[in-house]
């Protein structure tokens, strides 16, 4: 799997970069990232065989992102699909786009490399128009060549081999909408079929030449220090076994055979003496304690004055979650030559490559981090540190590279969560059932940890002799505010937010704040609306001004228009633009409720995401939205005892399986002639409370604390109040 | 501790110094190099290294090589004749029955399994056959579709 190097890249990127004489405006004219990197050349190649190579800084995580990508390039060059091949987040190879996250890759690389494209294409038909002495307007691109008559050459003749290493100068003609032939369409995923035939894919799939396994021995809890470790016997436990690596508190094992390394992972947990690490607040009321120990409140929205007789109060509370990939963490390093070269599926190359830098003191230059794809992560899992932590082995192995898989419980037990979330809403109604007034005031701890060039957000950086440590801070950020704020137009409105550091280590899992900031407003919508006596698609159209929104809204209204109403079953509904400013979104929910037990039947999903670049692709994220926050908001709940998080598998920790996976149907908006918005995310919100108002139609109870359902085993060994 | 023994992966034998006590995943992906089976849990809760022991769907992660040597261990390498497709796969491609894809094939496993038993199988005999087999990215609709597909 391991692709030739092109050191020569970065190389020539640098110095069209330093060359680089467009004036700063003419670069902040351009869109999505070629703000960053204008090169043509940087985003698309002209191979010998009529092919193209584009280049993205964003990694396929599972999302469809190299396929909308290529539909975009083949489009605007007339080529077909399989012409088009994608390099993607590689820092050798690819720009540099940072993360791929929030929903963003369409908006800013699949943008960027569309383009690249249409100047590419320009420049060919410029190029040929000379070369054939004729004019533009009688040229035409077909198969990777330009035609005129009976006269014709490829895009690579007619660049003599070279490529296109000019900036994209704005304005760039794009190939007009009507005539498109692959974007808007459900383009099949050519890695789909790789997939089904077993083909080397994944990172856990790399396989080198004297490859050995490794694996780590984890403390007891986050703060715990390594006391002290026989050696000795365990070297006559593992005589085979070919290094174990201490640094400080880090110990990683390594060998031949992983069977046996995991076993003396094993051994070394039973074995080592770890220090007792800060205690973890179990027992205790959880909603007090985090909000006893926030920040004091930060203003994110303050509009008009609220008057102080309030209609309707109510809290709303979001657990810790797991991004609960179904492949545990992985990552190849190998140390040879004095360059460290790290096959990973972090969703930042370049920023862990500088993270790394600082980690390992070894120059930026000499460490190569090339994306490859894991297990879906749905934000910042355990993909970084196992990635870290194989560098620190592999640079302790020089000559041999280290494959390093976490095992489940490192997974369930190690990786960032998502914060938990408090939620106190306050609204006035007017006589007419009109909001009035609205207060929101949450709590949350941070929702990036990413490691962002920084090791001390690295786990194994914070176990070293000097150990790396992040920094507290109770500065409110925009991860938890996202979507706090409701989009419907109300006169008197304060958000207020709060930072906490909670007991548990977190980061980024899918939406951030969007997901509770959403539960909460969506789910105060509802007995809004009751208290109103509104129906509650009424009650949220009267408060909504967005005619996108408002349409929406009442293509959902109108698939639910011949939905029965059965016994012990209830339809909620919610709706959010995510981030209030990317995708619409508009969600409903059955629900069956028998006493303690809650069915998901079914669920529908109305998006309005602009313009279309993938219907399939749009529909395929929606229904996988649908379905794991469902999941989110149901079952799951991250718990933990004095030391450490009990959640550590999937029995402790249970996601829907298949009897619990409900009917789904999406319907996507088609706004051709509007900017084409990611649509990730913008269903875990909107789920999560149609899912709530669905249960309380079904059971008349309001369930305002996530997740709607315990399962027999969580209600066991819940720490006590 | 290392002994020799026979192992009939898909159709061929092959014979393999090792530990008994090896995890069958184990050996399917570091000695035969097989991807088909993926490590997701190693305790038999996720299905992401489902493989068919004499036909049926089991997982691999934890069961001993020497107890399977004299059965027949069929990957998903092993469902597809050469380049013709196995009519499942062919149907998760029809249906583009995937996201990360990591859980494929546990579900596909898993599906050939439930057919080969039932061929005319219903909603709830499929969902049953593949509740052992966890997806993260909500893509069990599109698997349920693609199951569907083939038995149409």
């Amino acid at each position: 799997m391991s692709q030739p190097t092109r050191r020569t890249f970065l190389k020539k990127l640098g110095i069209l970069t330093i060359g680089f004489s467009l004036p700063v405006s003419a670069a902040e004219d351009l869109p999505g990232s070629l703000k960053k990197t204008p090169a043509i050349n940087a985003w698309l190649e002209v191979l010998a065989d009529g092919k193209v190579r584009v280049f993205t800084g964003k990694i396929e995580l599972g999302q469809g992102i190299r396929t909308a990508i290529a539909q975009m390039a083949a489009e605007e060059l007339d080529l077909p699909m399989h012409h088009v091949e994608v390099v993607m987040a590689d820092t050798e190879r690819s720009p540099n786009e940072t993360y791929t996250a929030g929903s963003a890759s369409i908006e800013n690389s699949a943008i960027a490399v569309r383009y690249a494209a249409a100047a590419a294409r320009e420049k060919f038909i410029q190029l040929a128009a000379q070369q054939f002495q004729t004019k533009p307007e009688r040229l035409k691109l077909k198969q990777g060549y330009v035609e005129c008559r009976n006269q014709r050459k490829s895009f690579s003749e007619l660049l003599e081999g070279k490529q296109i290493t000019e900036a994209v100068k704005m304005p760039v003609a794009l190939k007009p909408k009507g005539s498109y032939q692959l974007v808007g369409k459900s383009i099949h995923r050519p890695e789909i079929e790789k997939m089904v035939r077993a083909e080397a894919w994944y990172v856990q799939d790399i396989r080198l030449p004297g490859m050995i396994h490794a694996r780590v021995a984890r403390p007891p809890s986050y703060g715990s220090r390594l006391e002290s470790i026989d050696e000795k016997a365990f070297r006559k436990q593992f005589p085979d076994l070919k290094k174990l690596v201490i640094q400080g508190s880090f110990v990683g094992i390594t060998g031949p055979d992983e069977f046996e390394v995991t076993q003396a992972q094993q051994w070394l947990q039973e074995h080592i003496r770890w220090s007792a690490g800060k205690a973890l607040p179990a027992g205790k009321d959880l909603v007090g304690y985090l909000k006893s120990m926030a920040g004091k409140g930060e203003s994110v929205v303050q509009r008009g004055t609220i008057s102080p007789n309030a209609t309707w109060k109510a809290r709303y509370v979001k657990p810790y979650l797991m991004h609960g990939s179904i492949g545990p963490s992985c990552a190849v390093a190998w140390y040879q030559n004095e360059k460290l070269q790290i096959w990973t599926h972090s969703q930042g190359v370049y920023p862990l490559r500088e993270a790394l830098h600082k980690l390992l003191s070894l120059p930026p230059e000499r460490i190569h981090v090339q994306g490859v794809a894991g297990s879906g992560c749905y934000g910042h899992n355990g993909a970084d540190d196992v990635a870290a932590e194989s560098a620190l082995l592999a640079m302790a192995l020089p000559g041999t590279p280290v494959r390093l898989q976490w095992s489940r419980e490192d997974e369930h037990a190690w990786e960032p969560y998502g914060s938990a979330m408090i939620f106190e809403a306050e609204a006035r109604l007017d006589p007419e059932g009109r909001i009035q007034d609205w207060t929101l005031e949450l709590w949350s701890d941070t929702h990036s940890t990413r490691p962002g060039g920084n090791p001390e957000n690295l786990l194994p950086a914070q176990y070293l002799e000097k150990p790396f440590l992040p920094e507290k801070s109770l500065e409110v950020n925009g991860g938890m505010t996202r979507n706090s704020e409701p989009y419907y137009a109300i006169p008197n409105l304060q958000i207020t937010a709060h930072r906490f550091n909670g007991p548990l280590r977190v980061s980024a899992l899918r939406s951030l704040g969007g997901y509770g900031n959403v539960f909460a407003i969506e789910s105060f919508m509802d007995e809004l609306a009751e208290k109103a006596c509104k129906d509650p698609f009424e009650f949220r159209l009267m408060h909504l001004k967005d005619e996108r929104a408002r349409a929406t809204l009442l293509k959902l209204k109108e698939l639910l228009k011949n939905e029965p109403k059965n016994p012990s079953e209830g339809i909620g509904i919610a709706f959010a633009r995510y981030k209030n400013t990317a995708a619409y979104c508009a969600i409903a929910a059955r629900v069956q409720v028998i006493q303690s037990s809650v069915r998901v039947l079914k669920m529908w999903a109305v998006v309005d995401a602009g313009e279309i670049i993938n219907l399939d692709g749009i529909k395929n994220q929606t229904e996988g939205g649908l379905i794991q926050s469902a999941s989110w908001t149901i079952r799951e709940q991250v718990r933990f005892d004095h030391q450490q998080p009990i959640t550590r598998d999937w029995y402790s920790y249970p996601i829907f399986r298949m009897s619990e996976i409900p009917e789904v149907e999406v319907h996507v908006l088609d706004r051709p002639e509007e900017k084409p918005l990611g649509a990730g995310e913008a269903v875990q919100g909107p789920a999560a409370a149609a899912l709530a108002n669905a249960y309380y139609q079904a059971s008349n109870r309001r369930v305002r604390e996530l997740p709607l359902l315990l399962n027999s085993y969580q209600e066991q060994i819940k720490p006590e109040k | 501790m290392k002994t020799t023994l026979h192992l009939k992966v898909n159709g061929t034998t092959h014979t393999l110094s090792l530990n008994p006590a090896t995890p069958l995943l184990y050996v399917l992906r570091n000695d035969l190099q097989l991807n088909g089976p993926r490590f997701g849990c190693g305790l038999q809760q996720c299905g992401a290294c489902m493989v068919l022991l004499d036909g049926k769907a089991q997982p691999s992660c934890m069961i001993a090589v020497d107890v399977v040597k004299n059965q027949e261990i069929t990957t998903l390498e092993g469902i597809s004749s050469g380049d013709r497709l196995h009519p499942l796969q062919q149907a998760f491609i029809d249906e583009q029955a995937a996201q990360c894809g990591y859980c494929l094939n546990g579900m596909l496993m898993s599906a050939v399994s439930v057919l080969q038993e039932t061929p005319e199988a219903d909603d709830q005999t499929i969902r049953e056959g593949l509740e052992r087999v966890l997806c993260r990215c909500g893509t069990q609709a599109r698997f349920l579709r693609a199951i569907k597909r083939v038995i149409r």
